[in-house]
């Protein structure tokens, strides 16, 4: 496995290592892939901690991860993203999720999402350039009761129109968007 | 742990109950209105007016009747009186409490005023409802097994280990006549036999808590409000059938739920109601927690498996079914949050008793989430068989400011719209599955006259088309080409030649598809076409009356593929 990897991307595990042994999240991460006993099965739970710990999952981190877990880089790669809760690209300072479930949508969720989006210059997905704001849409958070619900910066928000979210998003956003 | 352990933690608990408990709902709906700042207002409160002796106050579960949140309710019985399960439940009930008014709803135990709202428990909402599943929901404190043990729990679990032996569980399960809750409705206990009569030296048991169908919220409440139960329930199940390791896969987007099973976990490992040798019995069981990351297609149980295994989510053929070869190939026993926590009572009260609930062929009770366009929203257990007229107009009360009623939507994605005309539909799996929509694992949103059915249609196959997991190409495909017809029609572009195209595709995806996520997806187009064919014929660009179609000989080109799937979270 090492070798393979080694070959074909010439001296970049070694780098990938280097990179690794300077930081300390690296040493989280390897604790945590050794509490799962290096087990490959675990590598949903080892992107889960490795997002958590990076805010999102660079190049030099999935290389890292398939080495420890020796996998193919294809398949971490593979399952990083498949999956809707990884991303491959760093997030804002702040984010915004807007639910768009069934129960949101009726509601209103679209035009608060339009709303937000027009503020801010940017579509759902996507980050500010300034990265101070990502806005993303859920596909339902289960608080389908107190609809439509945004979730600012981890805080879910019930009952929101398109005033109450911009609002909330104001500060969040530059002038001149 | 004995069975005299477990009584005396029970006995305890119950003995150190003080006169008032003051029961503040800290599931998520109402934490995302800061009830956790008023449980903590009220702890407060208490220890001001110098109270804690007489006053309890329990962060509770789902205490169901979510738009009214944060709720608390007070129940008060004579110290030293012995309160039965279900004596709860009867005392005054506030709404929408904030932090700030904390100290007027402790001054009401003093005989003071508040000037909180106050809701009625005999409204019909709490009445007309026949909790199994959410029996503890909004009664115990999730986060502490011992008020689990007081509620008669993991007794089941003693009397099963200690005095059934497992094909007589699986007896029970079928004399239950308990049907899978994940929307499929197979017979638990057939799914039982199945495995336990598959030989093999290693078997699974995974608990299915990926409820992805947006509109759907009774699984995060189940294992937010009673996490035990569903843990004793899959115990019996593993005994059952001879596994002795389980897996709980739970949706990234619940942490709240995920914490609490960790606690709970914990717990019963600690009082030795998990791990081996259970109850001074040969059984071992234990339960690892999986999360999900994000994926619709997750929830077929196919896929659940490959993503327990750290794979890709996607679905493979069936047969095999999971019972004979599942997760690495060994038999697995899947099912459902709901169908897990009706384990446990069934146990307890027994099959017969279980059966006289529902109707003929669907027993007991469903869960359902009601939201939309409706007055309450919130989580409802009713029995099989009731009439959706009842469960929209009296228990959530019919649309809120004088709407009209125009679809009840059920089943999320994968289930269709229910037109007003045919409210009077009693609730169960094959009444639903004759309209064409499904039970699913039980989300009801409710739609009045301003929703327009065909961008209901569309908002659904956009879903279907972002979810869809690319191995099948009439899902892959088929979804994108039916989500670029029905914007065509919405915006007011297509002929009738395209409505035609639209309903041959649903037809092909549905019957060529590889697993449910392809074959359910045309559902919301065909019961909307069925009900509500009229809004889809007004937005065609000619008339379809007129005969011009046969001006057109050639099909119009087709629409470019719409752009990428928007990105989820």
């Amino acid at each position: 496995m090492i070798a393979t990897l080694s070959r074909k991307k010439k001296n970049r595990l070694p780098q990938v290592l280097e990179h690794a042994s300077g930081d300390k999240r690296f040493k989280i991460l390897e604790v945590h892939i050794k509490k799962h006993q290096f087990k490959q099965d675990a590598l949903i739970e080892v992107l889960h901690k490795a997002q958590e710990l990076f805010g999102y999952l660079e190049d030099d981190l999935l290389l890292f991860i398939a080495y420890r877990l020796k996998l193919p880089t294809s398949r971490v790669y593979g399952v990083a993203t498949f999956y809707h809760f990884f991303t491959l690209k760093p997030k804002g300072r702040h984010t915004c999720v807007v639910c768009m479930g069934t129960a949101c949508y009726v509601k209103g969720a679209d035009k608060v999402l339009a709303a937000v989006e027009n503020k801010a210059g940017i579509k759902a997905g996507e980050t500010t350039p300034d990265g101070e704001l990502s806005l993303l849409t859920a596909r339902c958070i289960g608080t389908c009761g107190i609809a439509p619900a945004v979730v600012y910066d981890g805080t879910v928000t019930p009952r929101q129109t398109p005033e109450t979210a911009l609002e909330h998003v104001k500060g969040w956003i530059k002038h001149g968007h | 742990m004995d069975i005299e352990d477990l009584v005396e933690i029970a006995e305890k608990e119950r003995a150190s109950r003080k006169k008032h408990v003051i029961r503040c709902c800290l599931a998520a709906g109402c934490m995302a209105s800061d009830s956790k700042g008023v449980k903590e207002a009220l702890d407060k409160a208490v220890q001001e007016a110098g109270l804690q002796d007489q006053v309890e106050v329990r962060g509770v579960g789902c205490m169901k009747l979510c738009c009214q949140g944060p709720l608390v309710q007070v129940d008060t019985h004579e110290s030293g009186a012995t309160v039965q399960v279900g004596d709860d439940n009867q005392g005054p009930l506030y709404l929408k409490v904030t932090p700030e008014s904390a100290p007027s709803l402790i001054a009401t135990l003093t005989g003071g005023q508040t000037s909180l709202q106050r809701g009625n428990p005999k409204a019909p909402f709490f009445t007309e409802q026949a909790p199994i599943v959410l029996a503890n929901s909004g009664i115990v404190d999730p986060e502490r097994i011992e008020s689990y043990i007081a509620a008669e729990g993991y007794q089941a679990l003693h009397d099963v280990l200690r005095e059934m032996t497992p094909k007589e569980v699986v007896d029970t399960m079928i004399a239950s006549g308990l049907r899978g809750r994940g929307g499929a409705g197979y017979p638990t206990g057939l799914k039982w036999a199945t495995v336990a009569k598959t030989p093999s030296q290693q078997k699974y048991i995974i608990c299915n808590g990926d409820e992805g169908d947006p509109g759907a919220f009774m699984d995060r409440s189940v294992l937010e409000s009673d996490p035990h139960c569903v843990l004793e329930g899959m115990a019996i199940a593993a005994y059952a059938v001879g596994a002795n390791q389980g897996f709980i896969y739970v949706r990234a987007e619940y942490p709240l739920a995920i914490s609490r099973l960790q606690t709970a976990i914990k717990q019963a490992k600690k009082l030795g109601l998990l791990g081996s040798g259970i109850f001074e019995s040969p059984f071992t069981f234990n339960i690892d927690l999986r999360i999900g990351a994000g994926a619709f297609v997750c929830g077929e149980e196919t896929a659940l498996m490959a993503s327990v295994e750290g794979l890709r989510g996607s679905p493979r053929p069936r047969p095999p079914f999971p019972a004979e070869s599942g997760l690495w190939s060994w038999p697995t026993l899947i099912n459902n949050v709901e169908t897990f926590a009706n384990v446990a009572p069934i146990m307890r009260k027994g099959a017969e008793w279980f059966a006289s609930i529902g109707t003929e062929k669907c027993k007991g009770t469903k869960v359902f989430a009601l939201a939309g366009k409706i007055t309450n929203t919130g989580l409802i257990e009713v029995p099989m068989g009731t009439p959706l007229r009842k469960i929209v107009e009296v228990l959530g009360g019919g649309a809120p400011d004088g709407g009209r009623i125009k679809a009840v939507q059920t089943g999320g994605p994968s289930g269709g719209c229910i037109a007003a005309e045919e409210l009077d539909t009693p609730v169960d799996y094959d009444s639903l599955a004759k309209l064409g929509s499904i039970m699913g694992s039980g989300g009801m949103i409710v739609m009045d006259e301003a929703t327009q059915m065909v961008d209901v249609a569309r908002f659904f196959m956009e879903f279907c088309m972002d979810e869809s997991c690319g191995k099948c190409v009439p899902c892959r495909t088929g979804t994108v080409q039916m989500h670029s017809l029905l914007k065509k029609i919405l915006a007011r572009e297509a002929t009738a030649r395209d409505l035609q195209k639209l309903e041959e595709l649903c037809d092909m995806v549905r019957h060529t598809s590889l697993c449910g996520l392809g074959q359910t997806a045309p559902n919301p187009i065909l019961s909307t076409l069925r009900f509500f064919r009229n809004e889809y014929t007004a937005l065609l660009k000619d008339d379809v009356h007129n005969g011009r179609n046969k001006n057109h000989p050639a099909p119009e080109p087709a629409p470019a593929p719409a752009a990428g799937p928007a990105t989820g979270s």
